[in-house]
């Protein structure tokens, strides 16, 4: 991230030869180019603190009110996944964990495989295909119909949930397979140790065993996985919201590649880092609620 | 009785046969290597042959996986696209390997603020959504298929830079090491010819693994028309032409998919059981 700031002003140069040198020299100085690098960086720092990334070389929007109009649908995309990843992969591990090479567990361990194999790309298309076109079941782009502003609060609901579906479902994929064999590995870790076996000695239920003492203690080493899951999350938003044209920050992030607009690219990618790094703060915060021995600050 | 001594390899091989779905997704590698190989010989037509009287044609005997929308067969065109994937695959996962090995065993033999500095960086490159950041860099150079496997190697090598870091930190409490640089080894000696030597086991599994890994990213550029341009024949762009014919000829998308499904899946069954084979304590 530190890195990048210098290299658009090496491409910016380049990027249409046919300019004349005169113009080019003015363009320049326009944008400050031709101040020394290191005095570059520190205004485009000083700037990014006040949360100003400039305009864009497309449509002279700015940059910021481009991202913060498309944020809220990546946010909420990705938000519903980690959701779905986590109510469906820890049920999912932790079944195959206490029932471990059972039929469950190996197709859960098939389905592992698969999914870790599965382009998310080519599985979206299919299923475009398989709901959209041949059942006909679904609406296959955009997160709203046109006509929204005419419905009413129960329509819209359920005019979004149909054409959320898909895209959280794919968005969530990948990271289910992953997520379900890591809660796997780990209660498997855990459900071995001496005190599962005290707890079960002292005739505690299976339940009482599995849910209050085992999983718990699986639980940190599962939500650590998960707050480095997010960058992951966050970069495949290019990918579906690009097939299912939702208008959020991962497609302006593939337009504004596709037409070199370098400020969108850096604010983009800026924007994103800041919502990988609070997504681990949140991971942070939530090791709190899954072990109460974790507590910081004062009341140590 | 006589004891033989095994090699480790052939501890290695003895495990690793056992291992069903390892040699399955060994198979599949082969197979994978041997059509690429074969293009030529193996490719019923031409892959950029077109032909205007059998655009989208569904699949029949004369093309037994259809054609696309400019009358291409379809096989054909996988057939030379799995070229393509192999090539980046192992060169991009080769560049991430050399970068990461360099990293991380700097800043595991030498430690203190070396260590705090490369560390820091690597922290940082994983922060940022992995895919903005390849498409970042992207954004910053032609796409070419040459500079497709330089981007994807030059964004993955973090992974293996932390592998050989936690390597480097425990060979180098080692007896022997200690033995070495008593003996007056020279910085680069240790490195190269004293730790890094015991520290590759792991790789070679994120080596595997990563391949998968590059497939996957490189089908998603082609895919994104961000990767390899056309008309060379890759995965990722036989499925984008699929996209807009999607409602009349699924079965340009759905097949080069299958392939990409089946040749990643066959690098991590491998990977795995590589894994299991190289560290047979880690077997859960």
């Amino acid at each position: 991230m530190h890195l990048a700031p210098g290299e658009p002003t090496d491409l910016q140069t380049t990027m249409n030869p046919r300019v004349s040198a005169q113009a080019k020299e003015n363009l320049r100085k326009l944008y400050g180019l031709d101040r020394p690098l290191y005095v570059q960086y520190t205004q485009w720092v000083k700037r990014v603190v006040a949360m100003d990334f400039g305009t864009s070389f497309v449509d002279g929007q700015t940059v910021a009110q481009k991202i913060m109009e498309r944020m809220p649908i990546t946010i909420v995309i990705n938000l519903l996944s980690l959701i779905l990843i986590f109510a469906l992969a820890l049920p999912i591990g932790v079944y195959s964990a206490t029932h471990q090479y059972s039929t469950f567990d190996k197709a859960a361990t098939i389905f592992v495989f698969l999914g870790f194999a599965t382009p998310t790309f080519w599985l979206a298309l299919m299923m475009m295909i398989l709901f959209g076109v041949v059942l006909g079941w679904l609406p296959i782009s955009g997160y709203q119909s046109l006509d929204i502003s005419a419905m009413s609060v129960s329509q819209r609901v359920w005019d979004w949930t149909n054409h959320l579906m898909l895209p959280v479902f794919i968005s969530a994929f990948g990271g289910l397979a992953g997520f379900s064999r890591y809660a796997r590995a780990e209660m498997l870790e855990v459900i071995r140790q001496d005190y599962i076996r005290t707890a079960r000695a002292k005739g505690l239920s299976e339940y009482v065993v599995v849910y209050k003492h085992a999983l718990r203690n699986a639980l940190i080493p599962v939500i650590t996985i998960l707050g480095l899951s997010i960058p992951g999350l966050i970069g495949g938003s290019v990918i579906f919201e690009t097939i299912f044209a939702i208008d959020g920050m991962g497609r302006l992030f593939y337009q504004s590649v596709l037409s070199r607009d370098y400020p969108t690219i850096m604010g983009v990618t800026v924007l994103g880092t800041l919502l990988t790094l609070v997504g681990n703060l949140l991971a942070d915060v939530s090791y709190a609620f899954a072990n109460p021995t974790v507590r910081l600050g004062r009341n140590r | 009785m006589a004891t033989t001594q095994r090699t480790p390899f052939e501890q290695f091989w003895r495990r690793f046969r056992k291992n069903r779905t390892a040699i399955a997704g060994g198979l599949i590698v082969l197979s994978v290597f041997v059509i690429a190989l074969l293009a030529p010989m193996l490719s019923p037509y031409d892959p950029a042959h077109i032909d205007v009287e059998k655009i989208l044609v569904g699949p029949t005997q004369a093309h037994p996986l259809g054609t696309d929308e400019l009358g291409r067969d379809i096989l054909s065109r996988m057939i030379w696209g799995s070229r393509i994937s192999l090539l980046v695959g192992f060169v991009a996962v080769g560049i991430s390997i050399l970068i990461g090995i360099l990293i991380g065993a700097v800043a595991g033999y030498y430690g203190g603020w070396i260590d705090d500095i490369l560390m820091q960086f690597v922290d940082i490159m994983l922060s940022i959504p992995t895919f903005f950041l390849i498409l970042a860099v992207i954004a910053l150079v032609e796409p070419s298929i040459w500079n497709i496997m330089i981007v994807i190697g030059v964004t993955s090598w973090m992974g293996v830079a932390r592998l050989v870091r936690g390597q480097f930190l425990a060979l180098n409490e080692m007896d022997y090491v200690t033995a070495a640089r008593a003996l007056g080894a020279k910085d680069s000696r240790m490195i190269f010819f004293h730790i890094l030597p015991n520290a590759m086991s792991p790789v070679y599994v994120s080596a595997v693994l990563g391949v998968a890994g590059a497939i996957l990213v490189e089908s998603s550029l082609s895919f994104l028309g961000l990767g390899v341009q056309p008309p060379v024949p890759s995965w990722g762009s036989i499925i984008t032409g699929g996209k807009d014919t999607m409602e009349i000829a699924w079965w340009i998308s759905l097949f080069p998919g299958l392939a990409i499904l089946t040749t990643v899946l066959g690098y991590n069954l491998l990977g795995e059981g590589l894994q299991d084979a190289l560290n047979p304590r880690l077997k859960v």
